[in-house]
């Protein structure tokens, strides 16, 4: 990752600062304000989670490459309790904290690549892309 | 930041000025579930033109102040969602599903007229 920076998430203010951070990012590399707006939405979601489920974390972002292509990618990292069924909880309607259970499938909806490394115990590691058009 | 609640005769409109913690959205919550009694307010405008995301505890929080405006026998009308919201808004899956929508304030208070003369009719017929 280039240029990359770390948002600590500890607060709900967090969560907006962290999402104007990544919208920011996002337009500075080009994408479309709709896209910039899918990726604050994104960041949104994995910061709430943070929050929610671990209580601190942080998450990184910054520019990435793979041939001509561009695109940002964000890395929401905690080291909460982790999450015992990432399957189930990969699937929309599916929440054990009472929400609309749309928070990890929606990230993966709202972005192009998705990478989820949990760990009972230990934490959880969300990557994700987008790329622009 | 807090949410100024403006009263308009008989209906209440809160203005969302920038992106609101969850705090800020459960206080906005709070104030117009009480103020929709306090004011006896027929209806409740809230818009949020001013929102560049709507994540799922935003959309749920709407989602409730409507259910709860209407248990306190008040109608809600959530108005300006931008055309890249309602975009990231069907990509997550947040459809708002039962809660009225509006493209502007202006179209919002003629949803809440409409909804006020309906009633209004409801009672004349029944009364005869």
């Amino acid at each position: 990752m280039e240029n990359e920076t770390c948002v600590p998430i500890r607060t709900d203010y967090d969560i907006l600062l962290a999402r104007e951070k990544g919208r920011g990012l996002a337009l500075d590399l080009g994408l479309s304000s709709t896209e910039s707006i899918l990726v604050a939405t994104a960041i949104s979601e994995l910061a709430r989670n943070i929050l929610r489920y671990a209580r601190a974390g942080e998450i990184r972002m910054g520019l990435v490459h793979n041939g001509d292509r561009q695109g940002i990618a964000l890395e929401a990292r905690d080291q909460g309790p982790g999450i015992p069924d990432v399957e189930r909880a990969l699937q929309a309607g599916y929440s054990t904290s009472g929400g609309l259970g749309l928070g990890l499938p929606g990230v993966r909806r709202l972005m192009d690549e998705f990478e989820i490394d949990s760990r009972v115990g230990r934490g959880t590691v969300v990557k994700v892309k987008k790329w622009r058009r | 930041m807090p949410v100024p609640i403006l009263k308009q005769g008989p209906y209440l409109i809160a203005s969302v000025q920038s992106a609101l913690t969850d705090a800020d959205l459960l206080d906005l919550r709070n104030a117009l579930v009480e103020r929709v009694g306090k004011f006896r307010s027929r209806g409740v405008i809230v818009d949020v033109t001013a929102l560049d995301v709507m994540d799922s505890f935003a959309s749920r929080t709407l989602r409730d102040i409507a259910h709860m405006i209407k248990l306190r026998g008040a109608g809600t009308v959530i108005v300006g969602i931008q055309p890249e919201v309602a975009f990231a808004m069907v990509q997550l899956g947040l459809t708002l599903e039962g809660v009225p929508t509006a493209l502007d304030l202006e179209e919002g208070l003629t949803f809440l007229d409409e909804g006020a003369r309906g009633a209004r009719q409801e009672k004349d017929s029944s009364g005869k």
